[in-house]
């Protein structure tokens, strides 16, 4: 039968030896091509020296012999009672309006910063993508009612809300991270229900089905892996917001609040002092505008890195550089996640 | 459905949203021990003859079904209840400031859609050029930066530099529109190019993507094989498509908005209603925080009825479901 | 059941190994090692090196990934597969290959197939017994000598008409029938016999009562049809459906 020959010409070429190599995930992929953005390397480098800062505030402290709490009025303040500038007496910053220095409070902030952004982060996160996974799969009622309560949280005004808790309970580190995870994991979990309705839709999820799989083994094992290139990317840009809505309810008193350095709470100070003191609102201002603009380009980065559109800026790249490894066709991730557009 | 049917239906919700508001908020504040909801509202030092009286007064006692009917009853005849920090109705309290965060608002919100959505289309269509490559550092730099910080380097490196010059149009502080209009734009522009600023780049971003990719589609390469200008294909065919998303996200930042209102109004010394309900969190001026919530939402939920029957305009689809 | 595209029907984020041992973790029949060899064992059976069970679909061919389909429909050894145009993506020589393997497969592991294609070359291949199927109705069943040899459904007898011939000569001496008109929605299909608006010999009746499907005059027991008139021997329906239209 010619068909057997035509057999086993093909079947020679399909086992002819190929390279002894692991698969690529889509992971491996994105950090190789992450690696080569300058940008976001340069971005991961600033996060992380914040966060080596961060951890090591206390033996900058130690070092200094300037506590975050402790106030020196005597060298910390001018004679007329101004703050003094950098470098002034052994304030390498400069002090606050009671002298205390703002280099250490500065570094205890971005603890607090830090914290908070990651921590509220992580919980909207798992939160966003039950939730998402859960309406997008079940659809039906289910989809409804959280689709509608997933709206309802996105619109609302959640300054509003934590003006409200904070005259009732008192402003706390407890509602700031309460409300900013409430305000953010409903962003998220639109994007992944949004992503989860269309990837229901394919066969492999049918065919998933068919195997006997029950929906929390889809929705986790089939569904999840295809979404969490979107949801890393808005997950990175959720920090950012973050540490501003943080930031944000400090200054105006409704945050964490004082004498906790947030750096919120002295840029609020900062406001009577701005004329005397520019270190007073240049160095807070600095140092949050630099960690929210690294995490902003990591999370531009890391979007970029997963979408092959761009793979052949990537090739073009290599090439130049004369890579001795040449990809193939096969190496690029089938489907591609859909972009994020904005930070939601 | 017709338009005006749709409409109707948006403002019957729009009414059941703020009556669950409403009571979400009284059981909010006043779903607590007695005690507690007096403590707080005669303010944190008062003796215990002050408290009683307040109990009294306010009817705290009575079973909390009871204090809600007044609550609501109070409510739809106009009275918020009186502060307790000088004894004026909340009701004369936002009268009197709603000029001023109103001011703030309108001109925020047209600049920061028109230079969004300006910058955003002239983006869209120059990808690549210099143009584009400096406005998206541009909004970068404004996703990257919080309503405060911004409003205080304003403040910094604007109004203090041109004052000193005796350049004097700039101020910080109100002057209300009966004063003039110059004068009141030179009180605001500062406040609104703050409150602008970061949301015109989340636009700038949302409308050139959106642009793009409505630009791609197939009809518009049919519009123009037809032979339209360009101009026409953009801003007739392609415009309509691209801002159904900027609309969507118009009624989710409606929320942000407020939030920025506040920051502003803190930064520039306006005593508008964000101010007060700051204001009001420090004296424990619970009515006024109450006041302003209410009236936030009723904001909200204007604003949404606004955006979904502008998204309805544009988009007949919208109202059939 | 095996799908009908390969690039569709396997999760493009999870490694092949995992996607064939899904039968196994689902209900929970072999964990581990054990497992794994199992894989192994069925991706060598399919004709796919056991080597790439750490790979991804995406580094396989349109052919291979349906092996992977296959092995993934083997793994608990059921009883019956149902194959969802298993082929019809596939380029012909590798059809080839994927058809002869599922033939293999038949023999070592007693399996039956529900095989659903549109190729009818392929269905010959393949069958022993056809159904043919319009608009969510049997028309015609039977073993595939008869239904071939001698199709009674005016339906089976189009189709077998449009079917490609390899000699291009017999081809052209070939009479074709052309139905005349669109397949309707199977939200509202046609009264009576759902074919009745497109068949050449529709009549009155055709229109009025569905046809039961049962075995015509001269037809071996198994050989049912659902038609009120069907195809006499020696008819040629082309002749009778170009002279009504002229």
């Amino acid at each position: 039968m010619s068909i057997t020959e035509v057999q086993f010409q093909a079947q020679a070429v399909e086992s002819a030896p190929e390279e002894a190599i692991q698969g690529r995930s889509q992971w491996q992929l994105t950090w190789r091509r992450l690696r080569q953005d300058k940008v976001a390397v340069t971005s991961i480098v600033v996060i992380l020296i914040m966060v080596v800062l961060a951890i090591l505030a206390p033996v900058f402290a130690a070092a200094l012999g300037h506590g975050e709490y402790q106030a020196f009025t005597g060298a910390g303040l001018s004679s007329a009672g101004i703050p003094v500038g950098p470098g002034v007496h052994g304030f390498p910053l400069g002090t606050d309006y009671i002298g205390r220095d703002l280099l250490v409070r500065i570094l205890y902030g971005a603890r607090i910063s830090l914290f908070v952004g990651l921590s509220t982060t992580l919980i909207a996160t798992v939160a966003g993508v039950s939730i998402g996974l859960v309406a997008g799969y079940f659809g039906g009622v289910v989809d409804t009612v959280l689709a509608r309560f997933i709206d309802t949280v996105l619109a609302f005004p959640f300054i509003v809300l934590a003006l409200a808790l904070a005259a009732i309970y008192g402003p706390s580190l407890l509602i700031v991270i309460g409300v900013i995870t409430f305000f953010s994991w409903a962003g998220i979990s639109r994007i992944v229900r949004g992503q989860t309705l269309s990837v229901k839709e394919k066969e492999y999820i049918e065919a998933a089905r068919s195997l006997g799989a029950g929906p929390w083994r889809i929705m986790f094992i089939d569904i999840l892996p295809n979404l969490l290139g979107p949801v890393l990317v808005l997950a990175t840009l959720y920090i950012p917001t973050a540490v501003v809505f943080e930031a944000t309810l400090s200054f105006l008193g409704i945050g964490i609040p004082a004498p906790t350095p947030s750096w919120g709470v002295i840029l609020s100070e900062a406001q009577t002092y701005y004329q005397v003191a520019w270190w007073y609102v240049v160095f807070p201002a600095f140092a949050l505008l630099i960690t929210t603009l690294a995490f902003n380009l990591l999370g531009d980065g890391i979007r970029d890195a997963m979408d092959p559109r761009t793979e052949r800026l990537f090739a073009a790249r290599r090439k130049r550089r004369k890579d001795s490894v040449t990809l193939k066709d096969s190496e690029m991730p089938h489907t591609p996640p859909a972009s994020v557009t904005g930070a939601g | 459905m017709t338009f005006t049917r749709f409409l109707i239906r948006r403002i019957l919700t729009g009414i059941l949203v703020l009556w669950v508001v409403a009571t979400a908020t009284f059981f909010l504040f006043f779903f607590r021990p007695v005690d507690a909801v007096a403590r707080q509202l005669a303010g944190r030092a008062a003796s215990p003859q002050v408290i009683n009286e307040v109990i009294r007064r306010l009817g705290l006692d009575q079973p909390i079904l009871v204090q809600y009917w007044h609550f609501l009853d109070n409510l739809v005849h106009g009275n918020l209840g009186y502060s307790y920090y000088n004894g004026q109705a909340v009701k004369t309290i936002i009268a009197q400031d709603l000029p001023i965060t109103a001011s703030v608002v309108v001109g925020g919100v047209v600049l920061w859609l028109v230079g969004g959505l300006a910058v955003g289309i002239l983006s869209a269509t120059r990808p690549r050029s210099t143009f584009d490559r400096v406005s998206t550092v541009g909004v970068l730099a404004g996703l990257s930066m919080p309503t405060f910080v911004l409003g205080e380097l304003l403040i910094i490196a604007v109004f203090v530099p041109l004052n000193q010059r005796g350049f004097s149009w700039i101020q910080t502080g109100y002057a209300p529109l009966s004063e003039g209009l110059i004068p009141w734009m030179g009180h605001m522009i500062l406040p609104w190019i703050t409150l602008a600023a970061v949301q015109a780049a989340v636009y700038t971003r949302l409308s050139r993507g959106s642009l793009i990719d409505t630009l791609g589609e197939d009809y518009i390469r049919t519009a123009r094989a037809k032979g339209l200008s360009e101009r026409r294909v953009v801003y007739r065919h392609g415009l309509r498509a691209a801002l159904t998303p900027v609309v969507s996200q118009l009624g989710i930042d409606v929320g942000a908005l407020l939030g920025g209102v506040i920051v502003v109004e803190q930064v520039f010394g306006l005593s508008g209603l964000g101010q007060d309900s700051v204001a009001a969190i420090d004296t424990g001026n619970l009515p006024v925080i109450i006041g302003f919530v209410l009236i936030a939402s009723l904001f909200v939920v204007v604003a949404n009825i606004i955006v979904d029957a502008a998204y309805a305009l544009l988009d007949p689809r919208v109202r059939i479901s | 059941m095996i799908f009908q595209d390969p690039y569709g029907s396997l999760n493009p984020r999870r490694r092949v190994g995992a996607i064939i041992g899904d039968p196994f973790v689902i209900h929970k029949t072999a964990t581990g090692a054990q497992r794994k060899r199992q894989v192994q064992e069925l991706m060598e059976r399919v004709g796919l090196n056991p080597e790439h069970y750490n790979r991804f679909p995406a580094e396989f061919s349109g052919g291979q990934r349906q092996r992977i389909g296959v092995a993934r429909a083997l793994a608990l050894r059921p009883k019956l597969i149902i194959c969802d145009e298993p082929v019809s993506a596939l380029d012909v020589s590798i059809q080839a290959q994927v058809l002869n393997l599922l033939s293999d497969l038949q023999d070592d592991f007693g399996l039956s197939y529900l095989f659903i294609a549109h190729d009818l070359e392929v269905v010959r291949h393949v069958s022993n017994a056809v159904i043919v199927m319009y608009l969510g109705k049997v028309a015609e069943a039977g073993p595939k000598g008869p239904v071939y040899e001698m199709p009674r459904h005016p339906y089976t007898a189009a189709l077998l008409s449009a079917a490609a011939a390899a000699d291009p000569k017999l081809a052209a001496a070939r009479q074709r029938i052309i139905l005349t008109g669109d397949v309707p929605s199977p939200i509202n299909p046609p009264s009576g016999c759902r074919f009745h608006p497109r068949c050449p010999k529709a009549a009155e009746l055709c229109s009025q009562q569905e046809p039961p499907l049962e075995s015509k005059l001269g037809d071996p027991a198994t050989h049912v049809t659902a038609c009120h008139f069907p195809v006499e021997a020696g008819e040629n329906l082309a002749v009778a459906d170009r002279r009504e239209r002229r």
